[in-house]
């Protein structure tokens, strides 16, 4: 039963025609909207993750669900077809079940809450905002099991509910909700900051409405949607080859000593319309690692990466939704079954960049861009101080951003939009910890010729006996380099004990019990180059010399000499390099892998890494026989319509 | 006789404003800015003003300045070459910064960083450590200091700085630091960050420590040299710079501090247009600076203007007290474009500046501009001569708008009403971003306009903010120049101090803050300032204990005392309440405890205009057709020059003056104060009821439960 939407005026909007110029005014005053959003939000929450690391999301959205301002992509309709109760004027709902909104948030640390504006009794558009709560209770602080293996040891999870009812706050729910985190004041506080943020985008949208009138608001957001869609029409039909494009990249493994996991897409266009396929990816894992990848939401991302590479001008919203037709096998890594465990999500949903860029870049060589810091690692750290109280750490670590067409990839930087960093002295000041070191890892960008950026080193001095989680990846597989670019260089982790033994730690892993002044060293990993090396101003690679960047021995994979003095070219030797490095090479590739096949990767890990290499993943079958079912089940479903 | 002189120096012209600080009688002049040595045009303009005047420049006493030096050194990245000095560990912290990348999802692929001010190849690492609360947990390794620095000597630096982690909490390995720098560095100056900004986060610290290194060499140079030139005209004159929050430096603590004086140009306009506006009766003011290539906005209230604790320059953010000034890519020169995919119309950011220029200049751009439109639209009649002398090509601007009609299918006409609309709509934006978004209904303020091109918008700004009336003061484009001359001098000290309440007292915050306002007390009486003449006031940065943002509240001492530490929490979840819409139930922390010591600004009362009746017919010098609001209409033109106190003109109307041309749109009357100041409101206009709050909403209350102990 789909929800039901009180209204008191009945009366529908009728479409008008809105001159350009009004319809750009309505789209900047939205957009601005959607700013304001994030910065109430910012402000007043506390879980580092949202107010330091800006990790939510702020959508405005036509009547219809639409999203015309934000980020991700709409899930509205999707959420009103599985809502049984009304919708009314002054309600709130909050969800954190990603299998009740088909992804539209994918773990249940995120708190997705979602607000009807109603102006004159009747609906005008809709807000949403999510943010991520640093704990939701479940089997470890933070909620993020590595090893988890149904989404129940990931916390609780809220399936979609009515938070404020007609404006009236359901406190007993609320209270139950707290009552299983870590954190409740944290989690209240960012409550009340999304719930501030949702309001704040109401009162602009009902302005905005009563400059313009209803209908004219109604009908400028049709015409940016349609804005969008001609323009992602063109783009589409400029960049996507109607020849079968074809791409995969891996997950490392899954915390469980299975690995690596496949995610295989293919892209096409049939007239007007881009297609991705992403049969033959793996199938759901039995740990946390899986992503629900919701469809909109990869519509979104492939439509955001187009138009950055092509064309940054395009203001991005829903319109271009019906050129894209995404297909991702259920039961896959991409679209597990309930109660497949999804806290670890972070870096499938990550990799989805890489593959993009994999896809979109063979038909358009001279704009795709390497493979990144496609992730979002955690680290966590919790446990009693000495003076009894509780504290907990959850932080995301940054790395090298991919060499890419238009130049170097910054070192020690972040992929996803809008997140920051930590100060570290701010760490120093709430948390018995001290960063050692915190730097970018010379050699680890990709050579090219543009550079990929570094990776990011912290040394993390523990200071009071407590428990570390690890979050990350590309620890076997690289980041590749793009046409003749090479790859970038692995994460490592490495504990050393306060007596001075070592430990190199897997790269996914809960409840290490760390002591007083053991220190952690935490590699993370480097972008890929873009195009040849070779072919980098030598001037260039003595600048990322001296500046410690790059080392005199890494200059030479650049067929660079530096000469004794640390800064300076030796030309005739620089020369007489490259000219021995392009005579050995082979053909320049597209892609850089770094490795020929699996089997040959696994083969050197453990000589490579110091760790054992992951054995091949096995899969449950109850999952295989549960999406057998729901494949038969649509394809006769399919065919009573056609019949 | 005693006069004072204000100096604004802008890209284009240097403005002056001299004012007898008896009579408060006024001269201004304009005179052609000399990038090459600035203090040429100013010495140029200062003999201009004074024959004017008819005074002696040797009378002059005070010369208060506005200056873009600082921002175009960082602007054009022509500072020194600056050294850094790190804790080991964190040689790369301007390098990583705060890891973020602009531009939404997906912007990283077309994001290029820029390199740091200090480059890596001239950053040493000192092996020193201090914890968080101050303790040092490793001694700095003096020898290898040593060695270090000398390897920085074959690198040519220039200026030498030093930021450590943790120094806001101690800073005598800093101290120990510059100590060892000046033996084996000497001549090179050396900035501590626990000196320039003592406050927590190492890279925001360490950026604005640096940056102050950076442009101070050539603030140093720009300094001495204006000085030397102005004793060679005045033996007795005193050197004043504007700093970005509105206060004025003594030009000894402004070449040692140049960091806060990024914003010192802008920060003048928002001082004169809150003078001006103040004795006109509005101390609640937007205001609009508008400008060739931009416009920057500001928000005052009861007379106040808000400040930010940081300023950005470019892709640079310092921690440096500035008045809250927005800017955004719109002004006169701002191109406009239709984009072939999505077929809209769009304005800026990218500019055709002062060179060539908009089209109708004829100085070969061909790009349709703002001004351009303004053109077409009549609001710009080509009997207006922009600066005086430089001459309007109407064909050419309309030639340059037909391509965005051609592209849009529209008239000339309407395309140009288009790209006036959106401009409008820009420059709205970023008023929004200082009124709305910081909880504040535009509805309760005036709008004031300045700059060249501000008069043309502002009656068409107020109509869309609500903020009545839309005041054009007189001389719009010396604006600048009389807020430089009408300030007070001004310093400020702070001290990062987070503590929860229930870990300090009122006691020990008065006794910090009264050591802060004795330090800032010194600075300013050294300018001369008498002790009787200077007043202080207190400000806190706090939050609740857990959140990442902070808010300034001001405190009165005799509040803290007899109402301890709730005087403090009280306002701060008013002001969370009034951003926000809630306040938490949660414990309250201190960040930052700040004096600020202001001598007494000038008292001049400004000459009124001649009185008359409301016809301001005597005023007129011709008609003007004109596009306004989707009609044709004609438009009297008025010479601002003759019009007097109490004339009321009635829209539609243009009003043409030096420096700048009002816009009177119709069914809107601008009435002429004593003061010469336009006063445009809407006809049959009345004042809105009380300030309706932002947002109705109850906080919610939280559950009972703490965290696990």
């Amino acid at each position: 039963m789909p929800a039901t939407i009180v209204q008191r005026n009945k009366k529908p909007f009728k479409k008008v025609k809105v001159d350009t110029v009004s319809i750009d005014i309505i789209e900047s005053a939205l957009r601005n909207a959607r700013f304001e959003m994030d910065t109430v939000l910012f402000r007043t929450a506390m879980s580092p993750g949202i107010r330091e690391q800006h990790d939510e999301f702020p959508m405005i959205a036509n009547v219809e669900g639409k999203m015309v301002v934000g980020q991700f992509g709409s899930f509205i309709w999707g959420f009103m077809q599985g809502y049984d109760g009304t919708v009314e004027e002054g309600d709130i709902f909050l969800t954190s079940d990603p299998y009740a909104v088909n992804g539209a948030i994918s773990h249940a640390n995120d708190w997705l809450m979602l607000m009807p504006i109603y102006r004159g009794g009747r609906i005008i558009a809709w807000a949403a905002m999510f943010g991520h709560m640093t704990d939701v209770g479940g089997k470890v602080p933070g909620s993020l099991p590595t090893d988890g293996t149904t989404i129940y040891e990931d916390g609780i999870t809220i399936p979609p509910i009515k938070i404020f009812d007609k404006g009236k706050l359901n406190e007993d729910v609320l209270k139950v909700v707290l009552h299983n985190c870590r954190l409740p004041h944290w989690n209240l506080s960012d409550f009340n900051a999304i719930v501030a943020s949702l309001r704040t985008a109401g009162i602009r949208c009902i302005e905005i409405a009563e400059r313009f009138g209803d209908d004219v608001f109604y009908s400028a957001m049709d015409a940016m949607l349609e804005r969008n869609k001609r323009a992602m029409r063109e783009l589409i039909r400029r960049t996507v080859p109607e020849q079968k494009q074809y791409f995969e990249d891996y997950i490392c493994d899954d915390g469980l000593n299975m690995g690596p996991y496949r995610i295989k897409c293919s892209m096409w266009r049939e007239g007007d319309k881009c297609i991705f396929d992403f049969a033959g990816t793996d199938p759901q894992s039995m740990s946390s690692i899986n992503f629900l990848l919701n469809e909109e939401l990869f519509k979104m991302f492939a439509g955001v990466y187009m138009v950055m590479v092509f064309d940054p001008q395009i203001l991005f919203n829903d319109g271009f939704y019906d050129l894209m037709e995404v297909r991702i096998p259920p039961g896959s890594l991409l679209k597990p079954l309930k109660p497949a465990a999804l806290s670890c999500r972070t870096h499938a949903l990550g990799r989805i960049f890489d593959i993009l860029g994999g896809l979109l870049g063979q038909g358009n060589p001279d704009f795709m861009c390497a493979a990144g810091f496609s992730d979002s690692p955690h680290f966590m750290y919790s446990g009693y101080d000495q003076h009894g109280e509780w504290y907990q750490l959850y932080q995301i670590t940054f790395g090298g951003i991919p060499g890419k067409p238009f130049g170097d990839g910054p070192d020690g930087h972040s992929l996803w939009p809008s997140f920051t960093n930590v100060p570290n002295e701010f760490l120093e000041s709430y948390f018995p910890l001290r960063i050692d070191v915190y730097e970018t890892i010379a050699d680890t960008g990709g050579p090219g010729k543009h550079r990929g950026g570094n990776a990011l080193r912290i040394g993390y001095r523990f200071l009071e006996p407590g428990e570390i989680s690890i979050h990350d990846d590309r620890w076997l597989t690289y980041p590749w380099g793009a046409n003749g670019g090479l790859p970038g260089a692995r994460s490592r982790k490495l504990l050393i004990r306060a007596d001075g033994t070592q430990e190199l730690m897997p790269s996914k892993i809960d409840h290490v019990k760390v002591e007083s002044n053991d220190l952690l060293i935490s590699d993370t990993w480097g972008g890929g180059g873009w195009g040849d090396p070779l072919e980098r101003d030598p001037k260039q690679v003595a600048f990322d010399v001296e500046a410690g960047l790059v080392t005199v021995e890494g200059a030479r994979r650049y067929g660079v000499v530096i000469k004794s003095d640390g800064r300076s070219v030796d030309e005739a030797a620089t020369a007489a390099l490259r000219k021995e490095i392009a005579a050995k090479r082979g053909p320049k590739k597209i892609f850089d892998r770094g490795f020929d096949t699996i089997e040959e990767l696994k083969a050197r890990c453990k000589a490579e890494t110091g760790l054992e290499p992951p054995s091949p993943p096995r899969f449950t079958k109850w999952a295989k026989v549960a999406a057998e079912a729901l494949i038969q089940k649509a394809a006769a479903r399919k065919g009573a319509k056609a019949a | 006789m005693s006069y004072r002189l204000g100096v604004d120096v802008g890209g284009t012209f240097t403005d002056l404003l001299l004012v007898n600080e008896k009579t408060g009688k006024t001269w201004s002049a304009k005179v052609p800015s000399t990038p090459a040595d600035q203090s040429i045009g100013v010495l140029n303009g200062i003999e201009r003003v004074c024959e004017r005047a008819g005074i002696a420049p040797a009378e002059i006493d005070h010369v208060m300045h506005g200056t873009t030096v600082a921002t175009n050194t960082v602007l054009t990245g022509t500072g020194a070459r600056c050294g850094l000095v790190t804790t080991k560990g964190y040689k790369q912290v301007l390098q990583i910064a705060r890891s973020f990348v602009p531009g939404g999802l997906g912007g990283w692929v077309i994001y290029n960083k820029s390199l740091p001010m200090a480059p890596l190849a001239c950053t040493i690492e000192a092996d020193e450590r201090v914890s968080a609360k101050g303790q040092v947990v490793r001694k700095l390794d003096e020898n290898a200091l040593r060695v270090s620095l000398r390897s920085l000597k074959s690198k040519k630096i220039e200026a030498l700085t030093v930021s450590l982690i943790n120094s806001f909490a101690n800073a005598d390995h800093e101290q120990l630091v510059r100590k060892i720098a000046n033996e084996e560095l000497p001549g090179i100056p050396v900035s501590l960050s626990s000196d320039v900004v003592p406050e927590m986060q190492e890279y925001e610290r360490t950026v604005t420590t640096v940056a102050n290194s950076y442009v101070r060499p050539r603030v140093d140079r720009y300094i001495k040299n204006l000085q030397a030139k102005l004793a060679q005209v005045s033996s007795k004159v005193k050197l004043h710079i504007l700093r970005s929050d509105g206060g004025l430096a003594p030009s000894s603590s402004a070449a040692e501090y140049p960091v806060n004086m990024l914003m010192s140009g802008p920060a003048g306009g928002v001082t004169g247009a809150l003078w001006v506006a103040v004795q006109a009766g509005f101390p609640n003011l937007l205001t609009s600076d508008v400008g060739g290539t931009s416009t920057d906005v500001a928000l005052i209230q009861n007379g106040e203007p808000r400040l930010r604790r940081e300023t950005t320059v470019g892709d640079v953010t310092v921690r440096a007290s500035s008045v809250d000034i927005r800017t955004v890519g719109a002004g006169g020169g701002s191109i406009a474009h239709v984009p072939e995919l999505t077929k809209a119309l769009r304005v800026g950011p990218q500019s055709a500046g002062a060179d060539p220029g908009p089209a109708a200049y004829n100085r070969g751009g061909t790009e349709p501009t703002a001004t351009d439109a303004n053109i077409v639209l009549g609001y710009l009649p080509e009997m207006q001569k922009l600066g005086g002398d430089m001459v309007l090509d109407r064909d050419l601007a309309q030639q340059a708008v037909k391509k965005i009609a051609d592209a849009l299918k529209l008239s000339i006409k309407d395309a140009a009403l288009g790209i006036y609309n959106i401009v409008n709509e820009n420059m709205v934006g970023a008023l929004r971003l200082v009124s709305v978004e910081q909880g504040y209904d535009p509805r309760d303020f005036a709008l004031i306009s300045f700059g060249g091109a501000g008069p043309l918008h502002s009656n068409a700004l107020s109509k869309l903010l609500g903020s009545w009336p839309s005041i054009i003061p007189p001389g719009p484009g010396v604006l600048c120049a009389l807020g430089d001359a009408t300030t007070a001098v001004r310093d400020e000290r702070s001290r990062t101090y987070v503590c929860k309440f229930s870990d300090t007292s009122p006691k020990e915050i008065e006794k910090i803050l009264k050591e802060l306002a004795a330090e800032a007390s010194a600075s300013v009486e050294k300018e001369g300032v008498s002790k009787n003449q200077i007043t202080t006031s207190y400000q806190v940065d706090l939050r609740y204990h857990g959140q990442g943002l902070r808010l300034t509240v001001s405190i009165d001492l005799k509040d803290l005392q007899k109402n301890g530490l709730k005087a403090i929490s009280d306002q701060f979840d008013e002001e969370h309440k009034r951003l926000f819409t809630f306040a938490l139930p949660l414990e309250h922390e201190l960040v930052t405890l700040r004096a600020a010591v202001q001598g007494e600004g000038i008292k001049i009362t400004r000459q009124t205009l001649q009185k008359s009746g409301p016809n301001p017919k005597a005023a007129a010098v011709g008609k003007q057709k004109a596009y306004m609001e989707g009609k044709d209409v004609t438009a009297i033109v008025y010479d601002r020059a003759k019009l007097k106190a109490g004339n009321k003109v009635a829209g539609p109307a243009i009003v043409m003056e030096m420096d700048s041309t009002t816009v009177i749109l119709p069914k809107h009357t601008g009435t002429i104060d004593k003061f010469g100041n336009i006063l445009i409101y809407p006809d049959g206009y009345k004042a809105p009821k009380a300030a309706k709050p932002r947002a109705a909403s109850k906080p919610v209350k939280p559950a009972k439960k703490k965290a696990r102990k």
